[in-house]
């Protein structure tokens, strides 16, 4: 079986698996659940100064898809609502139970050197393996100079950042907020500050529903709501996204990056990885499921790694970020068309209606003497957009099937369409 | 009650427990139920399903609404092209219909949608403050509906909505046709038919004369004099009989009239019991009479059909209610003598073992004798000549005994139209008979409409 284990930043862990900061890994009894259970390792639930935070009744709600499968979460809590004192010395006892597994301590102070300078030996002496900044929750703590509002200046960002440098020896991940517009600038910002890793994404603003009887948002508290962070399966391409960028940043080279968003199957992390990440964190998943969900995360994980002959994580982090590139070096000459199983079709014409209304009307539909139609693919019209494939409800039903067009690679840059094009 | 049952003991079981035995065959599903089942709808385009529904009802359409929690939407969507949308999502042969050509319906979509089911839950579940349907501006026609069966009634409601006047005249003392009398109480149960009449009636401008029967005090061509046109939805209304000597002996029976009592009962308990009995027939109406005599506690009954299985006209669906109802299914026998006692009450009957030679039916030559204490045959539903006997009426041409109709379910006679059952067009089905009197009625109003304009 392929070896799960991980050094990320110096820091090191039994498996790739995190449980990120928030209420999965809140307390001590959640987190020797999730050690119990096989995570590789945690970030702690924020702490911040005492007084601790206070928090509303009725917190979360979701974006649901067909089924009730929840699509998206949303969550309106603020940091830890227990005390410094109690935090720290669950975190002593569980790091000392619990040796092998990484134990990573998320902060949020404000923004004031001193305030910093003096969590931080508090931090240390817990015998923790690192500590991860939260410059990202998007409700509620940057009401109070805290959190996104921090994350959202670069400026800042490096600067939190090296005086955690300054007055700790911890290894620092600077977790990243994605209600930016270019998150390389953060990233840029963390690496600039001396941060051994950055960390995204955190959550997003959102408002995911409004009941309409009673005219406000989700959740409801009395009777007003308020915007919170959005988290789970919807974010993950967001995520996947901010993590090539900063993976394929010239800038940032080499600074590892721990994947979080939306993650909740081997093949989700995997992806992560293959985009850069050394480690990934989780939290909607588990909190929708619980923490035996590595279980089968593990198991998948080492399973496919065995398939394709990688012995580690390392043997393919990073493999798709060469791939990854901006629109401008793709292959303008290169063409796929769409080609349908006719025995794997089912008939429901899904694609002929998309590709009619709204594409490229290449499908043609065909009645058949029993009344059914039949569905074809007319090749000179297919743009190769992917649209059919995608809204087939059969899988593998529709191929896109490349072409051998006998044209060279030739990208808009040098495309003699390009009225800007480069002189070759 | 039923004279040539008479004879026969009432059910052990006491009226609650057999009220229990004869509630829904196909329970309604849960909001939760519906919505699951809402979501695995493809939506699909050109869909088949919507091509097998004879009210080619906008399948796709009302089953997306459920799953986007507008049920008042989705029942609206089925009672527009079949207003007796909730009889038929009880009673439609859906394993036949839409859910056979159900893109789902394969081993590897696992099943097709339930649409009959879902069909239901949105008629059941939708609350309209009043009739959804509104009538056009009062047209001065008139028009004379024979039949207040599901074609008669189908065909009055969209003549109504036209702006149309429109008077049934019905020969029994309820409407509904075979919804009330006829269709096995476990798939329409209790007082369902005369709550859809009543929600049908609600557009207005229809008015029902009970008791007026075409061909004894009606005739064609009065009707023809005094009504703009003329719509016959007479179904089928005699049964077919066994043409073998002693076939009116007590405790022998059409299927239809037994259970016409059945469903019009209001205890089951005082209805005449035969523990051992014989059905004759194939078709669903066996099905739903021999299955109903195991619920009301028969303990031996036997469905006897002169072809195999696969000939059968009752669908494998059918036959597994049959067999989960204890119901002996005999196949390769024909009757040969009704058996009676010394009282000349039926004792049983003896059949004539059959097989096919070179395609033709042929007895083998071997007998058995079957005890029985009533046979009921459900041999088929017959046009009722009686009907059609007045000068004009004996005009109508023909296709067999049934009325002859085009695809705009014309007659032969301008003015006159028929559909449902009495007609040879399409299965006897009640959604096809509704379908019959939606085109029917468009066809009436296109036509008179133009003689409107053209005066
Ligand atoms: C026992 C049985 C079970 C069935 N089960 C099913 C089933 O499960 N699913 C299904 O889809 N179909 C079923 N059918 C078939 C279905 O009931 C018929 O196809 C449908 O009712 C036909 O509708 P209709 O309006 O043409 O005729 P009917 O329902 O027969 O209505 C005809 C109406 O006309 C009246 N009438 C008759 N003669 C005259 C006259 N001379 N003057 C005035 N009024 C007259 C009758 O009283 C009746 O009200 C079943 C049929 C039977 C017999
Ligand atoms: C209820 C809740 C509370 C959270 N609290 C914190 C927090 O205190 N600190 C933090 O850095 N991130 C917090 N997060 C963000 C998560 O750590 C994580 O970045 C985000 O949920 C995306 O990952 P996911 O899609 O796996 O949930 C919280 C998320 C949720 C749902
Ligand atoms: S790939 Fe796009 S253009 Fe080609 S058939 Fe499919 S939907 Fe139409
Ligand atoms: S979408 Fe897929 S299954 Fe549906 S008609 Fe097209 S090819 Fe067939
Ligand atoms: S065929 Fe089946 S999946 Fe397609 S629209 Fe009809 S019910 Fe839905």
């Amino acid at each position: 079986m392929a070896d799960l284990s991980i050094e990320f930043a110096g820091i090191k862990a039994p498996n790739p698996f995190w449980l990120a900061s928030a209420p999965p890994t809140d307390k001590a009894y959640n987190v020797v659940r999730a050690f119990e259970a096989g995570w590789g390792g945690v970030v702690w639930k924020t702490l911040g100064e005492d007084p601790a935070a206070v928090n509303v009744s009725s917190r979360y709600s979701a974006h649901f898809g067909p089924n009730r499968q929840v699509q998206g979460f949303n969550n309106i809590e603020l940091i830890t609502d227990r005390s410094l004192e109690i935090n720290l010395r669950e975190i002593t006892q569980v790091k000392k139970d619990w040796p092998d597994r990484a134990m990573i301590v998320s902060l949020m102070v404000p923004c004031v050197e001193e305030s910093w300078k003096t969590i931080l030996p508090l931090v240390e002496a817990t015998g923790c393996d690192g500590i991860e900044l939260n410059f990202g929750c998007p409700h509620g703590m940057p009401e109070r100079g805290m959190g996104a509002a921090v994350g959202q200046v670069p400026e800042y960002v490096e600067m939190v950042t090296r005086w955690c440098k300054t007055y700790s020896s911890l290894p620092v991940i600077v977790k990243l907020t994605p209600n930016i517009t270019d998150v390389r600038l953060s990233a840029r910002a963390a690496y600039r500050g001396g941060a051994d890793a950055v960390s995204l994404i955190n959550t997003i603003n959102s408002i995911t529903s409004v009941n309409l009887e009673r005219m406000v948002a989700n959740p409801i508290v009395g009777s007003q709501s308020t915007h919170g962070g959005y988290c789970g399966s919807a974010v993950k391409p967001i995520a996947l996204n901010m993590v090539a960028e900063i993976a394929r940043d010239p800038e940032t080279r080499g600074l590892p990056i721990c994947g979080i968003g939306g993650i909740g199957s081997w093949r989700d992390a995997a992806e992560f990885v293959a985009l850069g990440c050394g480690a990934v964190q989780v939290c909607t998943a588990a909190m929708l499921h619980g923490f035996r969900i590595v279980e089968e995360m593990k198991d998948g994980l080492s399973r496919w790694m065995d398939s394709q002959g990688y012995a580690s994580l390392k043997d393919f982090s990073g493999r798709a970020v060469g791939n990854t590139t901006d629109w401008k070096y793709l292959d303008i000459n290169y063409q796929v068309i769409a080609k349908i199983d006719q025995d794997a079709c089912i008939g429901c014409g899904r694609c002929h209606i998309a590709c009619e209304d709204t594409a490229h009307q290449a499908i043609a539909s065909l009645t058949q003497a029993d009344g059914t139609h039949k569905y074809e693919v007319i090749d000179e019209e297919c743009v190769g957009c992917n649209l059919c494939q995608i809204t087939c409800p059969v899988e593998s039903c529709i191929e896109m099937v490349a072409q051998d067009t006998g044209k060279p690679f030739l990208d808009w840059l040098h495309d003699p369409r390009n009225p800007y094009r480069e002189a070759s | 009650m039923i004279d040539t049952l008479s004879h026969l003991p009432r059910p052990d079981a006491g009226a609650a427990e057999l009220a229990d035995r004869f509630a829904d065959l196909a329970p309604p599903l849960t909001a939760r139920q519906a919505a699951l089942e809402s979501a695995r709808c493809l939506y699909c385009y050109d869909a088949p399903c919507i091509n097998a529904c004879p009210s080619e009802i906008d399948i796709p359409s009302f089953i997306r609404n459920i799953s986007h929690e507008n049920v008042q939407g989705a029942a609206q969507t089925i009672l527009s092209a079949n207003i007796l949308g909730g009889s038929c999502a009880r009673v439609c042969p859906t394993e036949i219909l839409c859910q056979q050509a159900c893109v789902r319906n394969n081993a590897q979509e696992c099943a097709p949608v339930l649409i009959g089911l879902l069909q239901r839950h949105a008629i059941d579940n939708a609350q309209f403050s009043e009739h959804p349907f509104q009538r056009a501006a009062a047209s001065g026609k008139r028009i004379a509906v024979v039949g207040a069966g599901p074609a008669g009634l189908s065909c009055a409601h969209r003549l109504a909505m036209h702006g149309h006047e429109v008077v049934i005249f019905e020969a029994r003392e309820k409407a509904g046709g075979l919804n009330e009398y006829g269709i096995a109480k476990y798939k329409l149960v209790d007082d369902f038919a005369q709550r859809e009449l009543a929600f049908l009636l609600q557009i207005g401008g229809i008015e029902i004369r009970h008791g007026h029967k075409l061909g004894d005090d009606l005739s064609l061509s009065e009707l023809h004099q005094q009504f703009d046109s003329v719509f016959l939805g007479i179904g089928l209304a005699a049964s077919k009989r066994l043409g073998l000597a002693d076939d009116a002996a007590p405790g022998l029976l059409a299927a239809t009239d037994y259970i016409r009592e059945l469903r019009q009962t209001d205890d089951l308990s005082q209805l005449p019991l035969a523990r051992r009995c014989i059905v004759l027939g194939a078709g669903n109406t066996a099905i739903d009479m021999a299955v109903q005599m195991s619920k009301l506690g028969a303990d031996d009954v036997n469905l006897v059909y002169r072809r195999g299985l696969s000939e059968m006209g009752a669908t494998e669906h059918e036959q597994a209610i049959a067999k989960d109802n204890q119901v002996r299914l005999l196949t390769w026998a024909q009757p040969e003598q009704v058996l009676l006692d010394d009282q000349g009450q039926v004792r049983g009957m003896r059949f004539a073992r059959t097989r096919l030679d070179n395609g033709r039916l042929q007895a083998t030559g071997e007998t058995f004798e079957l005890a029985a204490d009533a046979i009921f045959t459900a041999i088929g539903q017959a046009f009722d000549g009686a009907a059609l006997v007045d000068p004009l009426a004996r005009e109508l041409q023909r296709e067999g005994e049934r009325i002859w109709v085009d695809a705009q379910l014309r007659t032969s006679l301008p003015g006159i139209y028929a559909g449902g059952d009495c007609t040879a067009l399409g299965q006897d089905l009640t959604v096809q008979a509704v379908q019959h009197g939606k085109l029917a009625a468009e066809a009436i109003h296109a036509h008179l409409m133009l003689t409107v304009e053209a005066a």
